[in-house]
């Protein structure tokens, strides 16, 4: 392999120490540590902007085999990212490529992860790791390089919301037809959904007032941390739940959009984060596999009156998304973008359209 | 929602896919059980019709009743008449399953009896198997599939392939073996082509060519409201070019891009949805390794040899769920049984790759070609499990039981290295180590292989870490190289070798130092749930076992490996009806095999399993951790027989016979005293190490003799020679199998019946025993052979004394458990040839036909159970079971389709009739004989059989055969009054000729029995054979065989064959 191997550790809250060999940048970081059971995908994964602040487990082995591709824009979104840089704090895995191969791939992971100045980890049990997750629920935890001394750091005491936000309107241009979208930590692919849908999306910070814009729909994106930490949102889309917009909340934005209805969210014990979640909607015999990232859920039993639970996951029967039972607002736990994973429920995206008339 | 209902149906028929041959092995016992299964839950009453008598799902315990009959539209109908089910599973029987299938829909017999067909409906079926049908379908939704146009002129071909661009592939239509058939680059190379093809056919296909493509398989399930999920991605790591069931393959896909996975998924479920599949179904890409461009190559709308893989990868029990699918559920009510929390519609992650290797053994057939290409020509798998793809790759190689160490420290020259890249063999994989070795550069192989460079990188962490470990002694290696030649799948052994050490101190280094492997689960979700899974795998990346080891009781029964010539799915009945009886006396069973086309291999059918290597290493490493009681050795075959003496030695407690007394048996000079002593009876033979004391040896009792290294199965490397220049030829070929066994020299005794003895005994008592004869004489292999049960001409005399050897021999190697012994007779004098202290190919033959569970009755006395005596003999039965080989030539081009003392059988079934004659015409039909109508083609070979086949002859000709004959049996027979008309030999190149013959399908069976002598004769005869082989006219060559034929075919007709259950046999 040519590279020195240098030792590093994985340190969680509950002392336990998992030691491997460093990658990518070479400095200590700390954070909430979270799995994936996605097989593949790295590069959109770790761009997602729920991430933010969380040194993110692959529980698939091999990792960096096809490399990274290139910084190309398309419709000025980075064309192979979810977002402009890599937003997980760090990145635990068990084998890593060193030497990569696809036609699409410019760099190896180890040296992106550099030019972010994110670490990584691997030659760890990420099976025994996740098991720990697993049982004792999301830690938090600090990847130590050099032995430097860092203290835990919990980012779901943050708004992280507003760390990934932009912090002034864009406008992606297209065509007639426009859509607010309430920027809470948006993947690319988000917005790539409308545009290839020929809507103009006018991308606008978390907290920014937007029932002032004239718009066709209004979609609250997904983003990390705690949903509650969002107040300002959870203010403006109660307002517009008075209007008859309609309004499509994914992840983060299905949980504001509960709790501006008035229902309640609250805290899983190690979330859903793969693309392999089975969702039912209800009332059928339809399940759609689904990508998933969050840390936090609905709690559907708490949802007013005129409100029905829309999918369930059929592995925890947990809350995936939300309906209004006579106005066009909904919400989805799970990514219909995907992005990485299965596009099963891209369709929803055509069905939000199809209530805007 | 609690809404969906199940079909109604009552009494269900399944297909079974008769024997096992090349492209249809043990994957479909393993689907057919598990289909079976998932009906009786249902409480659906379950007929099955399969000839493959040593598969589980023809157990008593599975299907409520079992028909032991050919897999043709005509039995079936008859079995339908009788048994009036009400509907029909086609998709678990492989392709025979199917067209059986598809032709009584067509036929409309499945309509008049008001069968329901259950899963994908036929038009479905259809649709994938028709090719231009499929593109159609296709088309419709606006997918790509290769183009392609079948032309009928070179003007026409480059029209086409102008069309199509350039490199396009031409493919001859019916054309043997690909002859004539390749890649045009441009319009020179593709009138060159086209002009010669157009010689000898009249239709040429012009095709995209997408040699070089990525080939990826996608596993899809659907059920009827729509809920569609994709199982298991896999990746051949061979790429397009050759055959899939040639390929090395991983799961899940490693070198595609997220975009391009999602992309084939979602493409995958398009096109399963507008098929209408219900069930689960095949989807095989070409990806452009230089764009996301793809082709759809097929559909299989059935399980399939990668459903099986697919299953066993992901631990996801595909043919269970999609029995319970095509009975009307959906995926979302059906249990994850390995979670028991969740549901079956998922996608399981994998935390794991998963590496199938395919196995070879070509280097038992003569004259066949060793290049790898669209064909499938393996006859087995193994599937490894690791955490690293070196890992993966390492374990793999070793499973597969070829005598390599892994990927390297192997002891295998090229010469051609470059075309050995271009044109790869089964030898491919150890080519590019070389490469590597010689410095080519990755692009390089890249380019001569189009195997990604990712996995070629991958091999090359491999040779990296053997040359530091070079560099080392033992003293010297430290522990994290150490540690990482073991992630990436280092065996003990190789750092023995390249440390210069020996492999057990290898081991007592690393203990010390504490690398062990830990035990990790596969449980679908990659840890997401907490899951009861008891599938298990070993891994060096890891630093924590997934399980605790604290049952009590428990016994480990080692399995069989990867289906080989001469090692098959008997075993595996062995092995699970080994874990099943010790399960019912109340053990903790640990089953440990490396073969997913197996049922042994199923996580239900023992308390653990762990899908790993047969080695001593491997096997050691378990003991250790899990301490059990001891472990089962016997039922597995070989390679665990192998493993008793090492084991033992090694303080792990063998259960049954001692390995002390198995190496007894097995060592040659060993088993010879105790004959001796014993006062039994042994072809002269002599061990030998050099060659001219094996020509003296030869000399002194006379040509032909019998040479084979010792330690073999299914008699690899053995040879009959017939003079002094065959002798040498044959000892060069045995020494390069055994070096560290000497070669063995035997007198071979002509014109001798072969008798086989199946038994159990109880502390050196004969317990139970089963004797069977063989049709052929001795000189063909026992596993080619047509085994008859009970014995129908054999002297009783005979019998007896072979049950008093039999007794002697128990007694004194103090036999606890299974054991067979093979003997030839003439008259009544009988001699021992070989004597196994393990359970034999035959065994499930013996107790389906006995009705008298075999392997219950050795693992019950092996566990010290007492057990109450038996008291019946192979003479109280009223019916009798004929075992017939299944042979695999139309696969292997250019083989020499002849029995002899190498077994080329790749599979077998066996009837049961009330008569010889009845059951040996059953038995003939299911492997896939065609009675002839007409005509027969005579060569009966030198004049002795030629007069002995005299009286068959006669037989024929009252039936009103007409004959064909080459020059010297047409007079032979002419002098004796039956008229035949002269065919000229194929060297000869006259009309007319016995090529010409066959090959316009004027013949209807070939009785070629072969002259042994003349070298010009053997090719004609060799000639003759094989056209009949690539015609697909059945072929005697052997005459014991051919005179049976004659007279069971003039006994009885193929309509009053009996259509009677296993049950009704009494």
């Amino acid at each position: 392999m040519g590279l020195e191997k240098q030792q590093s550790k994985l340190v969680l809250e509950d002392g336990s120490i998992f030691h491997g060999y460093m990658f990518g940048a070479k400095r200590s970081v700390s954070g909430e540590v979270v799995f994936n059971t996605g097989m593949v995908g790295y590069p959109e994964s770790l761009t997602d902007p729920s991430y933010r602040g969380q040194i993110l487990v692959l529980t698939f082995p091999l990792i960096g085999n096809y490399g990274i591709p290139d910084n190309k824009k398309e419709e000025k979104l980075l064309k192979y990212f979810e977002s402009e840089k890599i937003q997980a704090q760090g990145l635990i895995i068990s084998d890593y490529s060193s030497n990569y191969s696809h036609w699409n791939a410019k760099k190896s992971l180890s040296k992106w992860l550099n030019e972010h100045n994110v670490p990584g980890i691997y030659n760890i049990d990420t099976r025994e790791l996740t098991k720990k997750l697993r049982s004792k629920g999301t830690m938090l935890g600090k990847i130590i390089y050099d032995d430097e001394k860092i203290s835990f750091d919990d980012p779901n005491q943050r708004n992280l919301a507003s760390e990934v936000s932009i912090k002034k309107p864009f406008i992606y241009k297209k065509g007639k037809k426009r859509i607010i979208l309430v920027d809470c930590g948006v993947k690319n692919n988000i917005i790539r959904a409308f545009l290839r849908r020929n809507f103009s999306v006018i991308r606008v910070p978390w907290n920014n007032n937007f029932l002032k814009e004239k718009a066709d729909g209004i979609v609250i994106s997904n983003g990390p941390g705690d949903p509650k930490k969002c107040v300002e949102t959870i203010k403006n889309v109660k307002a517009a739940l008075s209007k008859n917009i309609p309004i499509l909340g994914i992840c983060l934005g299905s949980q504001i959009l509960a709790l501006a209805a008035g229902a309640n969210t609250y805290k899983l014990k190690y979330g859903h984060r793969s693309q392999n979640q089975p969702c039912l909607e209800s009332g059928t015999n339809r399940c759609y596999i689904t990508t998933q990232n969050h840390g936090y859920a609905v709690d559907a039993d708490t949802l007013p009156e005129d409100w029905r639970e829309w999918f369930y996951n059929n592995n925890d029967e947990t809350n995936e998304g939300i309906i209004h039972i006579s106005k066009p607002f909904f919400g989805t736990q799970f990514h219909p973008e995907a992005s990485p994973g299965p596009d099963d429920t891209e369709f929803l995206f055509d069905m939000f359209i199809r209530s805007m008339k | 929602m609690n809404n969906n209902k199940r079909l109604n149906v009552k009494k269900v028929l399944l297909l079974g896919s008769g024997a096992i041959r090349i492209g249809q092995a043990g994957e479909f016992d393993y689907s057919g059980s598990q289909a079976i299964k998932a009906l009786k839950e249902e409480n659906v009453k379950t007929i099955l019709v399969n000839p493959n008598i040593a598969t589980i799902q023809t157990s008593d315990y599975l299907a409520d009743k079992v028909y032991f009959l050919p897999l043709t539209a005509e039995f079936v109908e008859k079995v339908i008449k009788k048994e009036k089910p009400d509907g029909i599973l086609l998709s678990f029987g492989g392709q025979t399953a199917l067209n059986v299938g598809v032709e009584l829909a067509e036929k409309g017999i499945l309509e008049k009896n008001n069968i329901k067909i259950l899963g994908t409906p036929i038009e479905s079926i259809l649709n994938t198997e028709d090719r231009d049908l499929f593109v159609k379908k296709i088309k419709e939704i606006g997918l790509k599939v290769p183009l392609s146009k079948a032309v009928k002129s070179v003007d026409e071909a480059i029209k086409e392939a102008e069309k199509i661009g350039y490199p396009v592939m031409c493919r001859i239509a019916y054309a043997l073996g690909g002859l004539g058939s390749g890649v045009a680059r441009n319009k020179k190379q593709l009138v060159e082509i086209t002009s010669k093809a157009f010689s000898f056919t009249k239709q040429i296909l012009i095709e995209e060519y997408c040699g070089g493509w990525k080939e990826l398989e996608y596993e899809v399930v659907r059920d009827r409201y729509n809920n569609c999920i994709v199982v298991c991605s896999m990746e051949n790591v061979d790429p397009m070019g050759i055959h899939t069931g040639e390929s090395i393959v991983v799961a899940p896909v490693q070198t595609l891009s997220a975009s391009e996975n999602f992309k084939l998924r979602a493409i995958s479920i398009k096109v399963i949805r507008h098929l209408g599949i219900i069930g689960e179904c095949n989807i095989q890409f070409a990806l452009d390794p230089k764009s996301e461009d793809y082709r759809i190559i097929e559909v299989n709308a059935r399980l399939s040899r990668s459903s099986a893989l697919a299953s066993k990868a992901t631990g996801y029990p595909l043919a269970f769920i999609a029995t319970k699918l095509s009975l009307g559920h959906s995926l979302t009510q059906v249990e994850n049984i390995i979670t028991k929390e969740t549901s079956a519609c998922f996608e399981p992650a994998l935390d794991y790759i998963v590496l199938k290797y395919p196995r070879w053994d070509l280097q038992k057939f003569k004259n066949v070609s060793l290049s790898l290409g669209s064909e499938m020509k393996s006859v087995g798998e193994v599937m490894a499990i690791g955490r690293t793809y070196e890992e993966a790759i390492q374990k793999a190689i070793r499973m597969l039981d070829v005598g390599m160490n892994g990927l390297v420290c192997n002891d295998i020259n090229f010469n051609d290295l470059e075309k050995e890249l271009k044109e790869p063999t089964d030898k491919r994989m150890f080519a590019i180590v070389e490469a590597i070795r010689r410095k080519y550069s990755i692009e390089k192989i890249n380019e001569l292989s189009d195997v990604d460079s990712w996995f070629l990188y991958k091999i090359k962490n491999i040779i990296d870490i053997e040359k530091k470990l070079k560099g080392c002694t033992l003293e010297t290696l430290d522990e994290s190289l150490f540690k990482e030649a073991k992630q990436k799948g280092f065996s003990d052994k190789q750092i023995s070798i390249l440390t210069k050490s020996k492999e057990l101190t290898v081991r007592k280094k690393r203990v010390k130092l504490n690398i062990v492997p830990y035990v990790k689960q596969i449980d679908t979700l990659a840890a997401e749930y907490p899951a009861k899974t008891n599938y298990l795998y070993l891994t060096y990346n890891g630093c924590n076992d997934d399980i605790d080891f604290k049952e009590k009781n428990k016994v480990i029964v080692l399995g069989g490996g990867a289906y080989r010539i001469g090692s098959s799915v008997e075993f595996d009945w062995c092995c699970v009806n080994s874990v099943s009886t010790l399960r019912n006396l109340k053990y903790n069973t640990i089953m440990i095999n490396c073969n997913p086309e197996t049922v042994s291999t199923d996580y239900d059918i023992c308390d653990k399993l762990y899908f790993d290597e047969l080695t001593f290493e491997r096997v050691l490493d378990i003991c250790e951790k899990e301490k059990p009681l001891g472990v089962i050795v016997s039922m597995g075959g070989q390679i665990p027989n192998n493993l008793a003496l090492p084991l033992h030695n090694a303080n792990i407690k063998v259960l049954g016979t001692s390995p002390l007394d198995i190496d007894h048996a097995e060592d040659r000079h060993k088993f010879s005293k105790l004959l001796d002593e014993l006062g039994v009876d042994q072809p002269e033979w002599k061990e030998l190490t050099s060659l001219k004391k094996a020509e003296e040896f030869a000399g002194k009792v006379g040509y032909p003799v019998l040479v084979r290294p010792s330690y073999v199965l299914s008699g690899a490397a053995m040879s009959i020679a017939l003079s002094k220049d065959e002798l040498r030829k044959y000892l060069k070929k045995a020494s390069e199998i055994g070096k560290d066994h000497p070669v063995v020299i035997s007198k071979f005794i002509t014109g001798a019946k072969e008798i086989e003895i199946d038994a159990v005994a109880k502390k050196g008592e004969l317990f139970c025993y089963a004797i069977s004869e063989h049709v052929e004489n001795a000189g063909v292999h026992s596993g080619d052979a047509t085994m008859v049960l009970p014995p129908q001409r054999t002297y009783l005399e005979t019998m007896r004394r072979i049950k008093t050897i039999a007794k002697r021999i128990a007694k004194s190697l103090k036999i606890t458990g299974p054991f067979n012994i093979q003997f030839i007779a003439k008259d009544n004098d009988v001699k021992v040839i070989e004597c196994n202290l393990r359970a034999s190919r035959s065994f499930p033959f013996v107790s389906k036909v006995f009705k008298l569970n075999f392997v219950d009755l050795a693992i019950r006395n092996i566990m010290g159970k007492s057990v109450p005596h038996i008291d019946r003999s192979s003479f109280d039965l009223d019916y009798v079971g004929i075992k017939a080989p299944q042979f695999s030539f139309t696969r292997l081009k250019g083989s020499d389709p002849i029995l002899g003392v190498e077994m080329a059988s790749t599979g077998e079934v066996a009837c049961l009739g009330d008569d010889f004659n009845e059951t040996f015409l059953k038995s003939l039909v299911s492997v896939g004989f065609k009675l002839p109508n007409k005509t027969i083609l005579l060569s009966t070979g030198p004049i002795d059989s030629k007069a002995e086949f005299l009286e068959s002859t006669k037989k024929l000709y009252d039936l009103g055969f007409k004959f064909y004959a080459t020059k010297g049996t047409a007079n032979f027979m002419k002098s004796n009054g039956i008229d035949a008309e002269v065919l000229n030999w194929p060297l000869d190149n006259k009309e007319p000729n016995t090529l010409s013959f066959i090959g316009d399908k004027k013949i209807d069976l070939v009785i070629n029995i072969p002259k042994n002598i003349e070298k010009e004769e053997l090719d004609n005869d060799y000639l003759i054979r094989r056209k009949a082989i690539d015609y697909d006219i059945p072929l005697i060559t052997n005459l014991q065989l051919a005179k049976r034929f004659a007279e069971a075919v003039s006994s009885i007709s193929i309509d009053d064959l009996k259509v009677k259950s296993w049950d009704e046999y009494k």
